[in-house]
């Protein structure tokens, strides 16, 4: 599966990625849309369509030695401008 | 002991609940005044918001309970459901409106549960309105940290070996669990079956009932 890393900042505004997944990589289970981007929308905007992408990480991967299991998981929905290359410096 | 707390209930016997003298927040005002503008300029009716709420609380988890009985009794919609739940489940009758549905099967060796951290999505056009404690804010932040500490809350316990999976409803996708099957429901028909499937257990913090 694509390895993938979600971008590390932290925009103003209306956003639809969790802060706790900022940094995190993970590996997309699957693409949804396009669907127009919510965070231009909640400014009353159209919004591009953008795909969207259902991230898979690690319990480790997000909380470290904190995990209650390592390999349990966790899925979210990410927009694609919110996603790097898992290689990207 | 209901007259342990004697002072929450009103004679009747309900929680005593505070007359709501408050003046308006900011919220509900611009709630109200929205709406006002809809009617005024003749976009909506107040009898067509009055349709669209009593449509909404007719919505309840028995149409959820009934998809999962279909998925465990018919393995064609099986299919269908894991393919576009919110085409399979139209195709079944329900008025799901825009809702963007996916179907989580649960099974021996994987226990998926839902939650949304950014706010309290949830799939009420299937469900009908959540349960207060899946917008708290201990629910929406507990469940992505320590999904398995809050399962047993909820009197779920799930062994070491099965893996827990948590989805986080952050954008435009809803989610519906679809518990595993109970042992000892073979020869049981759907509409039978569906007496089994509680609200929890398609959010992932139950199980079905054993039969």
């Amino acid at each position: 599966m694509h390895r993938v890393r979600v971008r590390d900042y932290m925009p103003p505004g209306h956003v639809r990625t969790p802060a706790y997944l900022r940094g995190k990589t993970g590996t997309i289970e699957r693409t949804l849309g396009p669907f127009p981007n919510p965070e231009v929308r909640a400014y009353g905007h159209t919004g591009d369509p953008l795909p969207l992408h259902r991230v898979r990480f690690t319990m480790s991967e997000i909380w470290g030695p904190a995990a209650e299991r390592p390999d349990d998981t966790l899925e979210a929905e990410i927009y694609a401008h919110w996603l790097e290359p898992a290689d990207a410096t | 002991m209901p007259h342990d707390h004697h002072d929450h209930l009103s004679p009747s016997g309900h929680p005593f609940r505070k007359d709501n003298d408050e003046p308006l927040t900011y919220w509900q005002t611009m709630e109200i005044a929205i709406r006002e503008l809809l009617i005024e300029k003749g976009v909506t009716t107040a009898s067509e918001i009055a349709r669209q709420v009593d449509a909404m609380d007719a919505r309840n988890p028995a149409m959820g309970a009934s998809v999962v009985a279909r998925y465990w009794t018919d393995p064609d919609f099986a299919a269908a459901l894991l393919e576009d739940a919110s085409a399979a489940t139209r195709q079944m009758g329900f008025d799901i409106g825009p809702m963007k549905l996916i179907a989580l099967p649960n099974t021996p060796m994987l226990h998926d549960m839902v939650v949304c951290t950014l706010c309290s999505c949830y799939p009420r056009n299937l469900l009908g309105l959540p349960p207060d404690w899946y917008k708290s804010r201990a629910y929406r932040s507990r469940t992505v940290k320590e999904p398995r500490k809050t399962l047993e809350e909820f009197g779920v316990t799930t062994s070491k070996e099965v893996e827990i999976r948590v989805h986080d409803s952050t954008a435009d996708m809803r989610y519906i669990v679809i518990p595993n099957r109970p042992v000892g429901t073979d020869s049981w028909q759907a509409d039978r079956l569906a007496g089994l499937v509680t609200r929890d257990s398609m959010i992932g913090t139950g199980l079905p009932a054993h039969p």
